[in-house]
């Protein structure tokens, strides 16, 4: 057909229009507009309304005043404050290394091919999927001075005489979460760290054989660089994770005996609901923010692909 | 550098049995190739001299020792493997250096083995790159760099280039066979390809079906194949096989195929009369006769490639292919008449397929 196709006559007004609708920048920044709104809405809303708070005298009932630092100040002086601080920082660090050793070994054991391999994945997932609350509970049992099953157990093996009491002393209590966090942790890490070995391609332990490497090498030189994007990422996430836990401290202790074992965000809602002191609490939850955007910092720069990830992937 | 012998050696994934009872013996620099059909065993052997699969029987002898319960890293052999199996996260020069790290070699004497190797395979610019920044071509490299730098007793490759475009590929070939001539090294290579057998091997060995066809050099296998597989296999169009009855007149020996068509044996055939055969001729082997002389055919298409032209014709109700280096003039569907070289006919027992 040789009809040849006339540009449509449209007003100069409406050309401009389309043009500048059709411009990537303006078209990506219209297209963000309605995620963007109810991020802003959802997320820094109540991040901003807290950390606000963090700056008034506000109680439950009565609305407060701008007081500038003072909260901080007060805290700045508060022992139990600070022994919050002392607990998170222990039982982030100390939980988030044991879940990762033992995530890790779980994963290599996983990655190997072990008789029921299907099932036993299952198995390992479970302590993830049972909601939090009746973990605890079940830990609270547990752990109880009279009906303790582990105490019960050490006795009639006679390996103590008196029963341990796991939550009434602070240090044997500060394990005992810790335990309790390790156990309902190493599932996502296990996981997460066995899609990562899955990835790994089988002619690369092989190539290392043959190059020499023994089982250790072959951990050292190929798994664990392999590993190493996948890990950053999931350790970044265990970190926020454990440091902002609440759940597990709540339902089994309550951050008792006498504080022992209050996280920041256990003390935080401690003193702001049950204490009617909101003002106060959203400045400890505050207080856990830098520590968290060091986290993320840390995690930016993990995440980031490393050089030899870059280019075409066509092997 | 040593030989490699295979004895007896069988394979089996559980209860299914991949490799028959294998024989091979490889001589000291001597550059072998397995080549059959996908899926008959080939990896799998080659996997078993590397030490990466367990031998179900028989045994494995590398430089006069027995190595079936030695580990990869102690059978000092090296291996290409078909995806290269290149560390991502190293370097090139990384990737060569890695296996004399790990034997703790002097820092220079590892700098200038890399650098030789680098050298030889053009990578001498690329040392800082990692893998992903490679071209297919250069990654293989890599990979040979990899395998040439520990100065191994045995190359092994699992086509290593069945990743390659097929002009790399006829490049890479040439490459490899001259890094061989002058390394010198016992090579066994790998390959579905039968024209890579053909064009880099010292001697060929022809597998099918977990078992050993034929070994032979490169000519013997093209000039007298053992078996119908094996002549069916190498050769490029391959051989055409036309199904008949030998018949003998006085000093006169043909075969009778079907719809009453003659193919003209050698008086010395070794064939009685009466005999089942299955009459083999390669393209190249079939000359355009003049007038009655030939055996008729009838042109149904036409390739041609420039050097040469394949036309493939029906000839005594079977399809035949003929391969001319002259240019002639056929048109579909043309009468014309083929007549073979009879020194190049070969005759195959029908129900065996053995080579009479
Ligand atoms: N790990 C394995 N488990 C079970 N069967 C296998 C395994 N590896 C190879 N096979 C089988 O062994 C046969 C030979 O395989 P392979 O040596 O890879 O063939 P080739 O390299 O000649 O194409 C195939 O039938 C394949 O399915
Ligand atoms: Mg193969």
């Amino acid at each position: 057909m040789a009809t040849v196709l006339k540009p449509q006559s449209v007003s100069p007004r409406l050309a401009t229009l389309s043009r500048i609708l059709d411009h990537p920048t303006v078209l990506s920044v219209i297209f963000m507009l309605p995620a963007a709104s109810i991020l802003l809405l959802f997320l820094t809303y109540p991040l901003g309304l807290g950390i606000w708070m963090g700056f008034t005298d506000v109680r439950i009932g009565r609305p407060g005043v701008f007081i500038g630092l003072e909260n901080y100040i007060s805290l700045w002086y508060d022992g139990v404050f600070w022994l919050s601080v002392f607990n998170t920082l222990l039982y982030t660090t100390v939980a988030t290394v044991l879940k990762f050793g033992l995530g890790l070994w779980l994963a290599l054991l996983l990655n190997h091919s072990l008789p029921f391999k299907a099932f036993i994945r299952a198995i390992v997932l479970l302590p993830y999927i049972i909601p939090t609350v009746l973990s605890a509970i079940a830990f609270w049992w547990i752990y109880d001075a009279q009906f303790s099953i582990i105490s019960w157990s050490l006795e009639r093996l006679g390996l103590i005489d008196r029963y341990i009491d796991f939550l009434g002393d602070p240090w044997n209590a500060r394990w005992s979460l810790i335990a309790a966090n390790v156990w309902r942790g190493i599932p996502f890490v296990a996981i997460c760290l066995l899609a990562g070995l899955q990835t790994i391609s089988p002619s690369l332990y092989e190539a290392a054989a043959l190059d020499g490497a023994n089982a250790w090498q072959r951990f050292r030189h190929v798994t664990v660089p392999m590993l190493m994007p996948i890990l950053s990422i999931v350790l970044t996430f265990s970190v926020l994770f454990t440091f902002t836990d609440f759940q597990l401290i709540y339902a089994i202790t309550r951050g008792g005996p006498m504080n022992a074992t209050h996280l920041m965000a256990t003390l935080a809602f401690q003193r702001a609901i049950p204490g009617g002191q909101l003002g106060e609490g959203a400045a400890i939850a505050t207080a856990m923010i830098p520590f968290l955007v060091f986290a993320t910092v840390f995690s930016y720069y993990g995440l980031q692909r490393r050089k030899w990830q870059q280019g075409a992937a066509d092997d | 550098m040593a030989g490699v012998v295979v004895r007896d050696v069988e394979k089996a994934f559980g209860s299914v049995k991949v490799i028959h009872g294998i024989n091979v013996d490889i001589a000291d620099g001597e550059f072998v190739v397995l080549v059959g059909p996908s899926g008959c065993g080939k990896s799998t052997l080659l996997r078993m001299i590397a030490g990466l699969e367990e031998i179900t029987s028989g045994s494995i002898w590398i430089g006069g020792r027995q190595v079936n319960n030695v580990p990869p890293k102690d059978r000092d052999v090296a291996m290409v493997f078909q995806n290269y199996a290149l560390y991502p996260h190293m370097t090139v020069y990384d990737n060569m250096a890695f296996s004399l790290k790990l034997r703790k070699a002097d820092k220079a004497v590892i700098d200038e083995r890399v650098r030789k190797a680098a050298e030889i395979l053009n990578l001498s610019d690329y040392l800082q790159r990692y893998p992903r920044q490679l071209s297919g071509g250069q990654r293989q490299r890599v990979a040979m760099g990899r395998a040439i730098v520990r100065d191994p007793q045995v190359f092994l490759f699992d086509e290593p280039l069945s990743n390659l475009d097929a002009k790399l590929r006829v490049q890479m070939r040439t490459e490899i066979k001259a890094l061989h001539q002058r390394l010198k090294t016992t090579t066994i290579y790998v390959t579905h390809d039968q024209i890579e057998a053909m064009t880099m091997a010292d001697r060929i060995v022809v597998m099918h079906d977990g078992v050993v066809e034929q070994i032979g050099t490169p000519l013997e296998l093209y000039d007298r194949p053992a078996n119908l597989f094996v002549a069916g296999f190498i050769g490029s169009p391959a051989m055409n096989f036309i199904a008949g009855t030998v018949s003998r007149n006085g000093s006169d020996a043909w075969v009778e195929a079907g719809q009453g068509v003659r193919l003209p044996l050698p008086a010395d055939a070794p064939a009685e009369a009466g005999r089942q055969v299955i009459y083999g001729i390669r393209p190249e082997h079939l000359m355009l006769a003049n007038g009655s002389d030939g055996v008729p055919a009838r042109v149904e298409v036409v390739e041609p490639t420039g050097a040469e032209t394949q036309v493939f014709v029906e000839m005594a109700g079977t399809q035949v292919t003929a391969v001319f280096t002259e240019r002639h003039p056929f048109r579909s569907g043309e009468r014309i008449a083929l007549s073979p070289r009879l020194d190049c006919v070969h005759l195959f027992d029908a129900e065996t397929g053995r080579h009479l």
